[in-house]
């Protein structure tokens, strides 16, 4: 059986459809996350060189990981929009965007709550330090642009250009910790490598990336839905939901 | 207990971690749903307004 997936790009057959997927993802993503945290505080051990310090990984690297991966996305629902000129593009970009500045924030907070008792500091001008502080000021960047212009069509425009070329950053984010002699450690997990970590470690570190990820899924969901309601309020098919009086 | 909560002298350093990304996820469902609620506290005023104007109207269509 075919499905059409373009029936799905139109804001109207996309919106009961994230409605329906919208408890499933929450849901995954409460266990996932419970389930991380059992892990990470109950079967993973403490590190012999950090001690119990290191378990601030488990919510540091899934959120650093998930604040690239967003923008990664974003930029390409930005570009899809600048290409495409498709509306529900733009509308999960911009849903996009204040999760993925959560998660950078998240990022950078846990990361001074850890680099405070391991380096001596809150905070130090290192090269992964800074590019991710970069990420953060990217996403307040693009929302306050996009909230500055009153036409939507060239809001797009103007925002969807800005992720783009901000997109540069991720891998600079990425690889920092390579091409600069930095103070914050290499990656948790590389490609290719055997990991360095014990596997309970890695383990609550994987499951409570999933669950981020999870989470993630389900508040854009719920985001993008406001947006398709506020862009499409004139449309037949949301007047006929509101004459009908269910708020679907 | 008190291990949990002392971590080994690290605790104020992983339960700030911990507190504050666990805040900021369940006040992004808060705020997101707050928005919603707007969304359709507006719409339906909207549809109110309408539903009244074509009453008026066909009121009116009556009448004359």
């Amino acid at each position: 059986m075919a499905i059409n997936w373009f029936k799905y790009s139109s804001p109207a057959s996309f919106y009961p459809l994230a409605g329906r997927l919208i408890p499933w993802f929450g849901i995954l993503a409460a266990i996932l996350i419970v389930i991380g945290l059992y892990l990470g505080f109950v079967v993973a051990p403490t590190d012999y060189k950090q001690g119990e310090a290191y378990r601030i990984m488990f919510i540091h690297v899934p959120a650093a990981w998930m604040s690239m991966f967003i923008y990664v996305v974003m930029a390409i629902y930005a570009s899809l929009a600048l290409v495409l000129k498709t509306r529900l593009s733009t509308m999960m970009a911009t849903a996009m965007a204040p999760t993925g500045a959560m998660f950078t924030f998240v990022a950078l907070w846990t990361g001074a709550f850890w680099g405070k008792p391991m380096w001596g500091a809150w905070w130090v001008w290192d090269a992964r330090l800074t590019s991710e502080l970069i990420l953060l000021f990217l996403y307040i960047g693009y929302m306050s642009l996009y909230a500055a212009i009153d036409d939507p069509r060239r809001a797009a425009r103007a925002s969807g250009l800005l992720a783009l070329v901000g997109v540069v950053n991720v891998p600079v984010i990425y690889f920092s910790v390579k091409w600069w002699n930095t103070l914050h450690q290499g990656a948790s997990i590389s490609f290719g490598e055997a990991p360095t970590m014990a596997a309970t470690m890695l383990a609550a570190m994987g499951v409570m990336a999933l669950g981020f990820w999870m989470y993630t899924i389900a508040i854009v969901l719920m985001r993008v839905r406001c947006e398709i309601l506020e862009r499409e309020r004139h449309s037949d098919w949301v007047q006929e939901m509101v004459g009908r009086g269910t708020h679907g | 207990m008190a291990d949990l909560i002392n971590m080994n002298g690290y605790g104020f350093y992983i339960w700030g971690s911990y507190l504050v990304t666990g805040v900021l996820m369940v006040l992004e469902v808060i705020l997101v749903r707050r928005r919603r609620a707007k969304v359709w506290r507006r719409l339906d005023r909207i549809g109110r307004m309408q539903a009244h104007e074509d009453e008026t109207r066909v009121e009116d269509e009556i009448e004359t």
